[in-house]
C-alpha cells in the first residue's frame, strides 16, 4: 500500500485509521464487555419530581430470585456527595465580575427526598440483566410527594418550592460581568434601542450510545478496574477516588474504550458509576450498569435552558453603542461537575461576539429546579451568547432599518492578530472576521438571494435568509485562569511520545476520542514531524492504566492542547536524537538538522542517519554519547497560554410553507475559521455534524417538563425529535485560516462551531420569512411547524 | 421458563434456551457474543439494531428471540467476505460516513437492503431510506455520500 508522503501529512484528508474496526461491527464499548461473575444494576429512581422520601422496604426485593444485593442511600456510609468542580466563591481578582455560589449536596443516592423524576433512590444488584429489573420493581418507596417547580422564570420566584435548604429562594448563583455604568450610559446616548426576550431552550445530547460501566473490584489486589463510558477517565477515577468513595487513586483504573459520541454528556461523574464501583468493592463481583434510551433522557446532564432579556443600543448610523444581557439559567436539581462554569464564563465572556461594542453587562442567576442537572452540551455556554448576540443584533438591525448584513459589516472588529480585548474579561487571540464573511457571502450570492426572495414574495411565498457571525472559546483552557475564574481543576493535557527501538511510535494522549478521530489526526502529526510513515505511529487514549494523567476532551481542545503536548514530546525526542546522532555522525549535535525522517550534518550531505538507527542506538547504547540517558521516550505537559477563538459566518435559506407552518432548509452555508487544520475531512465532518445539532436546537428539539407534574414529557426518542437524514440538506462549507499564535501549530478547535453558529442563523431565516407577515422576533425554539403556523395565525399582516 | 430457540447468524447456526421476552438483539449480543448490533434505544427509534433476517433490513430490538426461531440472520460482523470489506463499508470509510462507529452498523445493514431496492439512488432516496436509521455525529452529509459511493461501486448483479 502506497504511504502518502510523511512529511506531508498535516493537512492531508486521509482515512481514518479507526474505522475498520466500526464498520465490521468489531468496536470495543463498555457494554460490550462480559466478565467472569459479573453481576447487573438496575436502579430505582423517583416518579415524582419532588417528594420526601418516608421510607424504603427493600425486603422484597432481595428476597427475589437471582437477587445479590439491594441497597440504598443508607447502606451508602462513608461516601460523600459528588462534587461540584466549580466553585464560584472562589474567583477573585477578575474586573467587572460579580459572584457567589450555593453548594448543595448531591449524594449518589438520595435518602432525604428526590428532587427530579429519575432520581436514584436505591440500586438492585442481581446475577442477571432480567432478575435486577424484576427486583427493583419490588422496592417499595413511600414517597410524601411535594409542589415541584420545573419552568426556568418561575424557580426563584417567591412561593416556588424549595429545593435545597442551603439555596434559599433556588438561586444556585448571581454573577455579573462588564460594566454596568458605562453600559447605563452607552444606552442613555443611543438612537435606537432594541429589547427582546431571548429563550435557549433545554436539549438532550443523545450520544447514540447510552451511558454505561462496569466496575471490576479484585479483592486479592485491593485494584478496582472501572470502564465507563467517558470522554476524560482521569478526572473520573480524580474526582471519584479523592471526593466520592476516599479510596487510592493508585489502586483504580478507568478505562473509556470505544465510546459512542459525547457531545459533553459523559464528561461529568454521575451518580450510577460510582454507585456500581462502589457495590463491586462491596461485593467483589464485577457490576454492569447500561442506561436505557429512558435513563439517558432522566439523568444524562441536559444542556442550555437560559430565558434571556437582551438589549442593544445603536447609534442612527449603526454602530452597536451597548449591549445588557439579563440571563436566568436553570442548574436542575443539582450541581452537575461543571454546572456553574457554563452559563457563566463560558458564556458570559463571549457576549463580545466579533463586534467593536461600546460597552456590555451581563447579569447571570442560577436557578435550581425540579429537572434534571444541566451542565456542558456541545458548545456550553457559547451557543448561548452567540444566540443571544445573533438575534439581538438582527432585531437592532430590524429596527434600526438596516440591512442585517450591512450592520454586521460595519461592526466587525478589524483584523488583528496577537490580542483584542474585550469588555468581558478575555482577550482574543486573533481573527479576521470580514473575511470569513466575505466569503459567505460571495458562496451565498446575496444581492442575487434578495432578488429572488423580493419575485418569491410577490408570490406569496415565504423565503428568508438569517446569518450568524460567530465566535467561540475553545483549547480549553489556561489552568491558572480558569484557577482564578473558580475550577478546581487545571486544564492542561498531557502526551507521551515512546519511540521503540525499532523506531515504531507509541503516543499516549490524555485527549480522549469519542468519534473525534485521534487515532488519524495524531498519527498524522506525529508521522509528519517525525517523517515516518503513519503506520509506524500508534495512538493510545482512554486508559489511566496507560496514560499518565489527563484532562480528557471537551471544549474544542484535543488538537490545541492534547496536540500540542504530544507536539512538545516529538521536539524533546528530536532534541535527544540529535545528540545521539551527532555522537554517531562524529558531529556537534548543534551541527545536526532533522528533517524527512533523517539526522543530517547541515552542510555535508552524505553524512546522515535516518530516524530508526538512532531509537536502536537510544536502546543498545554501545556507542553513545558520555553522560546520555539510554531510551528515547518523552512525556510533556502543555497548559495553554490563552485561550483560542475560532470563528466564522454561516447563513441558513429557508422557505416556510404557509398553510401548515413547516420550514424547510434550502441552503445551509458555513465558512469556519478554526486556524490551522490537521485532517481537513474529519474538520468537515465535525462541522456537519455540529450544525446538525444546532438545526435540530433551532427546529425540532427541546426536553419538556409538564409544569405540573414535572415529569418529563420527551423521555424517549419518540417524544424527543432528533434530527434525521431527510430533515436536513447538504451543508455547503469552506474555510479561511487565520492560525492562532497561541500554540505552535497554530491549530485553534473545530468541535463546537456548527452547534454554536447554526441556531441563530435558522431562527434569523425563519424571522426574516415571516417578514412580509409583520413578524420581527420569535421568543423561542423550536421552530416546529406547529409553533410557526400559530405565529403566522397570529401575525397582523396573515389576517 | 425457558424456551429453545434456533436460528443461523452468518452462517453459523446456534441454538439457546432463552426467556421468552429476551430481544433478538439481546440474544444476538449476550448469547451469541456478537457485539457489532448496537442499542440505542428502548422505542425502536435509532436504528442501531439493524440487521438482515432472511434478507430483509430490520429492527433486532422489535423481535422476540423465540418469535424468529428459525431466521437467517446477517449482522454487521457477516457483512465482509474472507477479510473484503463489502462496497458499503468501503464507501463509509472512504467518504467519512461515521465519527463515533455507534450507529454505524445498523447504518451500514439499512444501506445494504437499500441499495438492493434503488440500486441507484438518488439523494432525497437515500435521505428518505434511512428514516429509521439516527445518527448524532455525522449530521448524515457523509452518510449520504458514502451511500452513494456504495452504490457506484457495487459489483453488478448476476
Ligand atoms: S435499539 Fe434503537 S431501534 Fe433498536
Ligand atoms: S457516527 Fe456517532 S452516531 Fe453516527
Amino acid at each position: 500500500m502506497a504511504t502518502v508522503a510523511a512529511d506531508r501529512l498535516f493537512g492531508k484528508s486521509i482515512k481514518r485509521r479507526e474505522d475498520p474496526r466500526f464498520i465490521t461491527g468489531r468496536g470495543r464499548y463498555v457494554d460490550d464487555l462480559k466478565l467472569p461473575g459479573m453481576t447487573y444494576a438496575a436502579f430505582v429512581r423517583s416518579p415524582h419530581a419532588h417528594a420526601r422520601i418516608r421510607k424504603i422496604d427493600t425486603a422484597a426485593a432481595a428476597r427475589h430470585p437471582g437477587v445479590v444485593a439491594v441497597f440504598t442511600g443508607k447502606d451508602m456510609t462513608g461516601v460523600n456527595s459528588l462534587p461540584c468542580g466549580w466553585d464560584l466563591r472562589k474567583a477573585k481578582n477578575i474586573p467587572g465580575v460579580v459572584q457567589d455560589l450555593a453548594i448543595v449536596p448531591h449524594m449518589p443516592l438520595t435518602s432525604d427526598a428526590a428532587r427530579h423524576v429519575g432520581d436514584p433512590v436505591a440500586v438492585v444488584i442481581a446475577d442477571s440483566q432480567e432478575a435486577a429489573i424484576d427486583a427493583a420493581e419490588k422496592v417499595q418507596v413511600d414517597w410524601e410527594p411535594l409542589p415541584a417547580v420545573t419552568v426556568t422564570e418561575r424557580a426563584a420566584q417567591s412561593g416556588a418550592p424549595q429545593l435545597h435548604a442551603d439555596a434559599p429562594g433556588n438561586v444556585a448563583f448571581k454573577w455579573e460581568i462588564g460594566d454596568r455604568n458605562a453600559t447605563d450610559a452607552a444606552f442613555k446616548g443611543a438612537a435606537v434601542t432594541v429589547k427582546k426576550r431571548i429563550v435557549n431552550q433545554r436539549l438532550v445530547a443523545n450520544a447514540m450510545e447510552p451511558r454505561a460501566c462496569v466496575a471490576r473490584y479484585e479483592d486479592a489486589t485491593g485494584d478496582l478496574t472501572l470502564w465507563v463510558t467517558s470522554q476524560n477517565p482521569h478526572v473520573h477515577r480524580l474526582l471519584m477516588c479523592a471526593f466520592v468513595l476516599g479510596i487510592p487513586e493508585n489502586n483504580v483504573r478507568v478505562i473509556a474504550p470505544d465510546v459512542g459520541g459525547g457531545f459533553g454528556s459523559k464528561i461529568f461523574l454521575y451518580n450510577e458509576e460510582v454507585i456500581c464501583s462502589w457495590a463491586s468493592r462491596r461485593l467483589k463481583r464485577p457490576v454492569r450498569w447500561t442506561a436505557t434510551r429512558r435513563e439517558a433522557y432522566l439523568t444524562d446532564a441536559h444542556g442550555r435552558d437560559h430565558v434571556t432579556d437582551a438589549e442593544i443600543a445603536l447609534s442612527r448610523d449603526g454602530k452597536i453603542l451597548g449591549l445588557r444581557v439579563k440571563t436566568t439559567a436553570n442548574l436542575g436539581a443539582y450541581l452537575s461537575t461543571f454546572a456553574p462554569a457554563v452559563p457563566t464564563f463560558l458564556y458570559g465572556t463571549l457576549l463580545n461576539g466579533v463586534y467593536t461594542i461600546g460597552a456590555i453587562h451581563c447579569e447571570v442567576t442560577g436557578v435550581f429546579s425540579n429537572t434534571t442537572a444541566v451542565d456542558a452540551y456541545r458548545g456550553a455556554g457559547r451557543p448561548e451568547a452567540c444566540y443571544a448576540i445573533e438575534r439581538i443584533v438582527e432585531a437592532g438591525a430590524r429596527g434600526l432599518g438596516m440591512d442585517v448584513a450591512e450592520l454586521r459589516k460595519k461592526n466587525f472588529i478589524p483584523k488583528f492578530s496577537g490580542a483584542y480585548q474585550t469588555h468581558v474579561a478575555v482577550s482574543y487571540d486573533s481573527g479576521d472576521y470580514g473575511a470569513a464573511w466575505d466569503r459567505m457571502l460571495q458562496m451565498l450570492d446575496y444581492k442575487k438571494f434578495r432578488a429572488e426572495q423580493e419575485a418569491a414574495r410577490k408570490q406569496g411565498r415565504l423565503l428568508g435568509i438569517g446569518f450568524s457571525a460567530y465566535i467561540e472559546a475553545c483549547s480549553i483552557a489556561p489552568s491558572k485562569l480558569v484557577g482564578a475564574l473558580g475550577a478546581g481543576a487545571g486544564l492542561y493535557e498531557s502526551g507521551k511520545v515512546r519511540v521503540h527501538p525499532t523506531g515504531m511510535v507509541t503516543v499516549f494522549t490524555g485527549s480522549h476520542s469519542h468519534g473525534q478521530g485521534h487515532e488519524t489526526t495524531f498519527a498524522q502529526l506525529v508521522a509528519d514531524k517525525l517523517g515516518i510513515p503513519i503506520e509506524q505511529v500508534d495512538i493510545v487514549h482512554g486508559d489511566t492504566g496507560s496514560v499518565a494523567f489527563g484532562m480528557g476532551t471537551y471544549g474544542s481542545r484535543s488538537a490545541s492542547v492534547g496536540g500540542t503536548a504530544i507536539l512538545m514530546s516529538l521536539n524533546k525526542v528530536i532534541e535527544k536524537g540529535k545528540k545521539i546522532a551527532a555522537h554517531l555522525l562524529e558531529a556537534s549535535p548543534g551541527d545536526i538538522d532533522f528533517s524527512s525522517g533523517e539526522f543530517r550534518v547541515k552542510g555535508a550531505p552524505g553524512k546522515a542517519v535516518p530516524f530508526g538507527a538512532v531509537s536502536l542506538t537510544a536502546y543498545v547504547p554501545h556507542n553513545y554519547p558520555e553522560g546520555l540517558e539510554p531510551g528515547l521516550e518523552e512525556t510533556s505537559f502543555y497548559d495553554p497560554s490563552n485561550f483560542c477563538f475560532p470563528f466564522g459566518a454561516h447563513a441558513c435559506v429557508v422557505e416556510v410553507e404557509r398553510e401548515t407552518g413547516n420550514v424547510r432548509i434550502l441552503r445551509y452555508l458555513a465558512v469556519d475559521d478554526v486556524g490551522n487544520v490537521i485532517n481537513p475531512m474529519i474538520v468537515d465532518g465535525m462541522v456537519h455534524g455540529g450544525i446538525a445539532q444546532g438545526v435540530g436546537q433551532a427546529l425540532w428539539e427541546g426536553a419538556v417538563y409538564d409544569g405540573q407534574s414535572g415529569q418529563l414529557m420527551t423521555g424517549s426518542m419518540m417524544d424527543y425529535a432528533l434530527p434525521k437524514a431527510d430533515m436536513l440538506p447538504m451543508y455547503e462549507t469552506d474555510r479561511t485560516v487565520t492560525p492562532t499564535p497561541v500554540n505552535p501549530m497554530g491549530v485553534k478547535g473545530a468541535g463546537e462551531t456548527g452547534t454554536i453558529a447554526s441556531p441563530p442563523a435558522v431562527v434569523n431565516a425563519v424571522v426574516d420569512a415571516l417578514a412580509p407577515l409583520g413578524v420581527d422576533h420569535i421568543e423561542a425554539m423550536p421552530l416546529t411547524a406547529e409553533r410557526v403556523w400559530k405565529i403566522i395565525q397570529g401575525a397582523k399582516g396573515a389576517r | 421458563m425457558k424456551l429453545p430457540v434456533k436460528m443461523t447468524i452468518n452462517g453459523q447456526s446456534y441454538s439457546h434456551d432463552v426467556e421468552p421476552r429476551l430481544l433478538l438483539v439481546h440474544y444476538i449480543r449476550e448469547a451469541v457474543g456478537l457485539t457489532g448490533t448496537h442499542v440505542g434505544c428502548d422505542t425502536s427509534q435509532c436504528g442501531a439494531c439493524t440487521i438482515l433476517m432472511d434478507g430483509d433490513a430490520v429492527k433486532a430490538c422489535t423481535f422476540f428471540a423465540v418469535q424468529v426461531d428459525g431466521a437467517n440472520i446477517m449482522t454487521i460482523e457477516g457483512l465482509a467476505k474472507d477479510g473484503e470489506l463489502h462496497p458499503i463499508q468501503m464507501g463509509f470509510w472512504e467518504k467519512h460516513g461515521l465519527q463515533c462507529g455507534f450507529c454505524t452498523p445498523g447504518m451500514i445493514m439499512s444501506a445494504y437492503q437499500m441499495l438492493e431496492r434503488y440500486p441507484k439512488p438518488t439523494e432525497a432516496q437515500i435521505r428518505h431510506q434511512l428514516e429509521g436509521n439516527l445518527c448524532r455525529c455525522t449530521g448524515y452529509h457523509n452518510i449520504v455520500k458514502a451511500i452513494e459511493w456504495a452504490a457506484e461501486h457495487m459489483p453488478a448483479k448476476r
